[in-house]
């Protein structure tokens, strides 16, 4: 814009004094105002991207909130008809309306804290390994991603897995040890989710071992500790609130799988007599049966579980993350 | 001799231990490895181009393919980026900006609270908000549900990529007189861009694979079907319904369906860690 007016004024010599020194305050009043415009639109864009994003932080705000009261709300039908017995109630038989998440609850509790039990050596072995013995090079960079991976594969693969190969073997298992031979069930759903929730615990875990001070470590050795007696007496007790919000990262995890929960559990509302025995978890009955809920109050009841499912996650989570905030401040 | 013999058993304790620990970090990655083993052997051999083309065979005929469950997969995971990617980022920008302001740590609280949600739980949500009151299933509805699944994941990303630039590159912005938002966008975002990115992909290959969500949102569909107000099918979803057929036609497809997941998958989270690699993000 500049550049051309310039060349107008060069080229034409037959600009008088006068009309040029006119020409040129026009021009620079004319900028001016441009500037001054352009500057309020910027002021005007700046906010409205300063807005947009304060909306969008409010938005997720907004989303949670939304997201327990839809739960709340759509669950009162429940919670007015069975009351606070719901929790306990043994039986849940829709045809007959009677509601008692009892024996989900009991399948939920049993599967996550079986896989839980079964998991927990071999992630904390994966912490130690990574976080104490070898930090550094290509074989524990290679361990690190491949237990990472074992998070990424998606769960209804799992359960296919878990229901072509795993089934068979557990039930030649319980054929040799004598108990009714199902192959669905707790104990076939307790180690698939072993399997999946090992990345969790393992990951904290050795990001957590990584932070222990050197000059803790080194004091132990000076007094002529061994590398285990290190590890026991040093990193664990140092490392015990981070190493238990791992595990409670673990158990949300799994208290919420559904997928490959419910292909391999063996679905039945009953109370489950052994760890072998069929089950159900509060995750796997809503998915089974949220397209069958013919009647508002069958619906509610699930939406109830859902309800309960999500309050106990919300709180795992939080004393996870409470706690290693703690530990990385 | 009887304290030699203790710092001996001392010694030998720790290295037992430490062989053990050895042994069992290394189990871990046993089961990986059988179940890639296993879908690759079982389903490599069902992919072809037919397979890839076709629509899925009523039970007893020879043949038939996932086109229905591919083109799903893709509409649905397309639509929830749609959704989630400007929303996360830009919440993100948000919570990087706003280090200590009071909606900045409801926002971060929140965001913790979304990503432990099990997906169920969001499935039901999402089925009150716009299955119910758009009248029926639909992949719009599943999309949704992916999208709040997709957003933790790239808010956290975002957030820490953009805490780790650093300041001096803000305030030269800021002194050349760039306005807030053309700092953030021509200048931030570019630089931090391959972190967010990782962050979109690693969502991506998360709900990719996401079937709780999907079974009372995009309910699934036997059709070629485009409408994303219409039920769809997708793949984690026919694996989940073949699988648990009794037929074994089926079964075939779902092996080949889970194969072609879980490949994509994968590759997916190895691109995004290669990436990561250069820019250290903790996910």
């Amino acid at each position: 814009m500049e550049s051309t007016v310039d060349n107008n004024l060069i080229t034409r010599p037959e600009n008088i004094l006068g009309r040029v020194i006119t020409s040129a305050k026009i021009r620079d009043a004319v900028k001016g105002i441009k500037r001054i415009k352009r500057s309020h639109r910027q002021i005007k864009a700046e906010n409205v991207f300063r807005k947009t994003i304060i909306i969008i932080a409010l938005a997720t705000v907004v989303l949670v909130l939304g997201i327990m009261l839809t739960l709340i709300l759509q669950s009162v039908l429940s919670i007015k008809a069975t009351g606070i017995g719901y929790l306990w109630g043994k039986t849940w038989d829709p045809v007959r309306d009677i509601f008692g998440a009892y024996p989900f609850i009991l399948g939920t509790i049993l599967t996550s804290f079986l896989a839980l039990f079964i998991s927990i050596p071999f992630s904390f072995a994966v912490a130690i390994f990574l976080g104490e013995y070898y930090p550094k090079g290509w074989l524990p960079n290679l361990l690190k991603n491949t237990v990472e991976l074992i998070a990424a594969v998606p769960s209804v693969i799992y359960g296919f897995w878990g229901l072509a190969v795993l089934v068979p073997i557990v039930r030649s298992l319980e054929t040799k040890i004598g108990v009714q031979p199902v192959g669905l069930g707790i104990f076939t759903s307790s180690l698939i989710l072993a399997v999946m929730i090992i990345p969790y615990a393992a990951s904290l875990g050795q990001s957590m071992i990584k932070m222990v001070p050197s000059n803790l470590k080194e004091a132990a050795y000076s007094l002529g500790a061994t590398r285990w007696e290190v590890i026991r007496s040093v990193i664990l007790p140092y490392t015990k609130s981070g190493l238990f919000a791992g595990i409670l990262l673990s158990l949300g995890r799994a208290l919420g799988e559904t997928m490959a929960v419910t292909m391999v559990i063996g679905n039945t509302s009953l109370i489950p007599k052994s760890i072998f025995a069929p089950g159900n978890t509060m995750a796997s009955v809503i998915a089974n049966e949220f397209t069958e809920a013919d009647h508002p109050v069958y619906l509610s009841a699930l939406i109830e579980l859902g309800l309960v499912l999500f309050l106990v996650t919300v709180v795992i989570n939080m004393v996870g993350k409470r706690l290693t905030k703690q530990f990385t401040n | 001799m009887k304290a030699q013999s203790n710092v001996k058993y001392r010694i030998g304790k720790s290295t037992g231990f430490q062989v053990l620990t050895i042994t069992l970090a290394f189990a871990c990655v046993v089961p990986l490895i059988f179940i890639l083993i296993y879908i690759l052997q079982a389903g490599i051999t069902k992919i072809n181009w037919h397979f890839i083309t076709n629509l899925p065979k009523p039970v007893g005929e020879v043949g038939g393919g996932i086109a229905n469950a591919l083109l799903g997969s893709m509409i649905i995971i397309g639509c929830a980026s749609v959704i989630a990617i400007p929303f996360g980022i830009l919440c993100g920008i948000y919570l990087s900006e706003n280090k200590t302001s009071k909606l900045a740590y409801w926002s971060r609280l929140c965001v913790d609270i979304l990503q432990g949600v099990p997906s169920i739980v969001i499935g039901i949500v999402a089925y009150f908000w716009l299955v119910k009151p758009l009248g029926g299933f639909s992949a719009l509805s599943g999309s949704a549900a992916l999208a709040i699944m997709m957003l933790p994941i790239i808010i956290r990303s975002t957030e820490e990529t953009l805490l780790m630039l650093p300041d001096s590159l803000r305030e030269a912005a800021y002194a050349l007189g760039m306005p807030f938002h053309r700092v953030i966008l021509k200048v931030i975002i570019p630089c931090g861009i391959s972190g967010i990115l990782s962050g979109v992909m690693l969502s991506v290959a998360r709900i990719a694979g996401e079937t709780a969500p999907l079974l009372f949102t995009a309910f699934g569909n036997p059709y070629l079907s485009g409408n994303i107000f219409k039920p769809m099918q997708s793949l984690p979803l026919l694996i989940f319904n073949y699988a648990t057929s009794p037929y074994n036609d089926w079964h075939d497809l779902a092996w080949g369906a889970s194969c072609i997941l879980l490949i994509f998958v994968l590759l997916l989270n190895i691109f995004t860690k290669l990436i990561t690699r250069k820019w250290k993000v903790q996910l």
